[in-house]
């Protein structure tokens, strides 16, 4: 594959990308491009992320052998990049801190997000507290009743929630609510996308934030096995875990890279969220990937168990990856997700977090077909600490 | 001459502006789409704008969003949209038809096939909101083949650079949205925009319509001084969702547009 150098100037990943929005924002998207070249190229930003992603997020996380799971496996050795260890419970808040890093160089005084989980907008309400900024972030009706306990954080941290109710009242929704206000204050506001879709430069700007996740991981792989690792599993819903893992191995040919999407209730049911395994090509949310449409090109409504990976599109280096071959991507229904969920927290004492279950129900299908000196790395995303609620109703056990 | 062509320069020697309402597809009904075409040029309209229902319009406020929901609950496909189209022109060769929609739709149905579809039909302007012209030239040419205009759209945000790239691909007219917002939001500072649309005019050498947040004759009347069309879309579609029949959206349809063309037919255009 040579050297990998994408996106290009005008952010396409091969016929992926692009920037497909209303005309008011493209003046806003070339500003946001600029701000962000120079930021990267500027010393005293760069080691401002980088200090406040040790002393605020607590970075490097550990890459940990899980030696019950893997013998109990009996198969590759299974190694688990711990996200859900950073401040704030998931990986969400490296984008986070660095977008926000970046409002402020731009003189941006309020913040907007979108969230599913509730994790980017946990992990965005904390960065604006920090920062100084008013925070406002758009969640859909359904999530909301899904995700209270996050709601609930957000609040703490000061960020105003406000409930979407349009269309299938969830992340997509949340989405276009956000670009409507953006579009309507778009001078005064920095809207923080926490995933790696959306109209250049968002892809390739929230590719570069989550990016130490998988240069911790290669890293601390050599260190503890001597080698690189054999296969990289994560979970899949705008891509955004799965590319900062993928990232640093692109060019490391004999790496596996595997990306879960949620198979929900089935892929023949219709009832998941799985683009990239069964939708086509089209255009949604400022770039062209991979979705679930009907034939008309409406968007489908999509189910998962998890908030986090209920989107019908994905990031187009996603879309780009497939159709190269360089990654692979597969899906794991809610029943294999929730298996995984409770086998991980019963051998290792690690409750992840449902969208990561979707990694973890992939690998322990994979780990018993291979050997034993092999190893793969899993991205545990975040914590499950949010889904118990979701867990304990599906059990009948109201908390 | 193609017919917005022909529209615009009659209304430049007449001095005045075009009335330009916006509907929904399918909304308030299936059936009424078609009447509310001709009731609406009866009443005076100089086009009309129709609106392709698709799932997520991100650049529309509440009203269009809603109607968009209804229709596409009503079962409104791009092809009815043209079919409707159709209809209309066997009894109307005249006024310019323009879609206004989202690109997912059209792409799935296939630009060509959609091109071809839509000049059989009697399309005379295509605007895809979440189209820029970067990314948007093949689409252009395309439609300009089968003699349709790609309409652009141009904001209060844009750049020098982004007005030389829509004069060279855009034609028919360019849409210049009036505000920092969605469709349907608050009124913009006319004077402003009314300057900056002056401006605008010399620079692309083609008509420019100006619509988002007009809601009533006042503004429109206030508008029609500076532009070559006035676009209303929200208020309409807000009129039409409270009907409970055909014949009752028909009537509001006549009722509401009947001061909005008096005041394109009593002002006068300036600096054109």
């Amino acid at each position: 594959m040579g050297t990998y150098a994408l996106p290009d100037a005008s952010g396409h990943y091969g016929p992926y990308g692009g920037r497909f929005v209303a005309e008011t924002l493209v003046p806003a998207l070339e500003e946001l491009e600029h701000a962000y070249q120079e930021a990267q190229r500027d010393p005293e930003f760069r080691a401002e992320l980088h200090s406040e992603l040790r002393q605020f997020v607590g970075r490097p996380n550990p890459l940990y052998h899980a030696g019950r799971l893997s013998r109990e496996l009996g198969g590759a050795q299974i190694y688990l990049k711990r996200e859900d260890l950073n401040h704030t419970g998931a990986h969400k808040i490296n984008n986070a801190v660095g977008q926000a890093l970046l409002a402020r160089r731009m003189g941006k005084k309020r913040v907007i997000a979108e969230t599913g989980a509730g994790q980017h907008g946990v992990a965005t309400a904390t960065v604006a507290t920090r920062y100084g900024m008013e925070c406002l972030v758009y969640m859909g009706e359904e999530d909301i009743q899904r995700q209270s306990s996050n709601v609930f954080r957000m609040r703490l941290l000061g960020a105003q929630v406000t409930a979407v109710s349009s269309g299938t009242r969830t992340l997509k929704d949340a989405l276009n609510e956000a670009l409507r206000d953006w579009v309507t204050n778009v001078e005064s506001t920095f809207y923080v996308i926490g995933t790696v879709a959306g109209p250049h430069p968002y892809p390739v700007m929230v590719r570069d934030f989550h990016r130490v996740i998988g240069d911790e991981a290669r890293a601390q792989c050599l260190e503890l096995t001597g080698r690189l690792p054999d296969c990289l599993i994560a979970c899949v819903g705008g891509g955004s875990n799965a590319i900062g893992l993928f990232y640093p191995f692109i060019e490391d040919r004999a790496v596996r890279m595997i990306g879960v999407e949620a198979g929900g209730l089935g892929l023949g049911t219709g009832q998941h969220a799985a683009p990239l395994t069964t939708g086509r090509p089209g255009v949604l949310h400022g770039n062209r990937t991979y979705l679930m449409e009907d034939e008309d090109g409406q968007i489908l409504p999509t189910h998962s168990i998890s908030a986090g990976l209920d989107y019908p599109g994905v990031g187009p280096e996603h879309a780009y990856l497939k159709d190269t071959g360089r990654a692979e991507y597969v899906a794991a229904t809610d029943e294999e997700a929730l298996a995984a969920f409770h086998r991980l927290c019963r051998t290792e004492g690690i409750i992840p977090a449902l969208e990561s279950a979707h990694a973890l129900a992939h690998a322990f299908r994979l780990a018993p077909t291979m050997r034993s000196d092999q190893t793969i790395i899993v991205n545990l995303s975040g914590r499950g600490d949010k889904d118990i609620h979701t867990v304990a109703a599906l059990e009948g056990i109201h908390l | 001459m193609s017919r917005l062509a022909g529209l615009f320069a009659q209304l430049r020697d007449a001095g005045r502006a075009a009335l330009i309402p916006f509907m929904t597809a399918g909304d308030p009904s299936l059936t009424a789409t078609v009447p509310l075409m001709h009731a609406l040029v009866a009443a005076g309209a100089d086009a009309i704008e129709l609106g392709m229902p698709f799932s997520d319009p991100m650049a529309d406020g509440p009203s269009i969003q809603r109607a968009s929901e209804r229709a596409l609950a009503r079962g409104v496909k791009l092809r009815m949209v043209l079919e409707w189209v159709r209809e209309f022109r066997t009894t109307n060769s005249h006024t310019p038809v323009i879609l206004m929609g989202y690109l997912n739709p059209v792409e799935a149905m296939g630009i060509t096939s959609f091109a071809e579809a839509a000049a059989t039909a009697g399309v005379d302007g295509v605007i895809l909101v979440d189209l820029t012209p970067e990314e948007g030239r093949g689409e252009a040419v395309v439609l300009r083949q089968q003699g349709i205009d790609p309409i652009f759209l141009l904001a209060p945000t844009s750049g020098p650079e982004r007005v030389a790239t829509v004069r060279s691909m855009g034609s028919g007219f360019v849409y210049y949205v009036s505000l920092r917002g969605i469709t349907g939001a608050a009124q913009a500072d006319w004077a402003e925009v009314l300057e900056r649309v002056q401006h605008l005019h010399r620079q692309l050498g083609l008509p420019v319509a100006i619509g988002f947040g007009i809601r009533d004759a006042a503004t429109v009347a206030r508008v029609a001084t500076g532009a070559d069309a006035v676009v209303v879309g929200s208020a309409l579609v807000d009129q039409l969702a409270a009907c409970a029949t055909d014949q009752d959206a028909i009537a509001a349809a006549t009722r509401f547009i009947e001061p909005l063309v008096q005041a394109v037919r009593s002002t006068e255009r300036r600096g054109a």
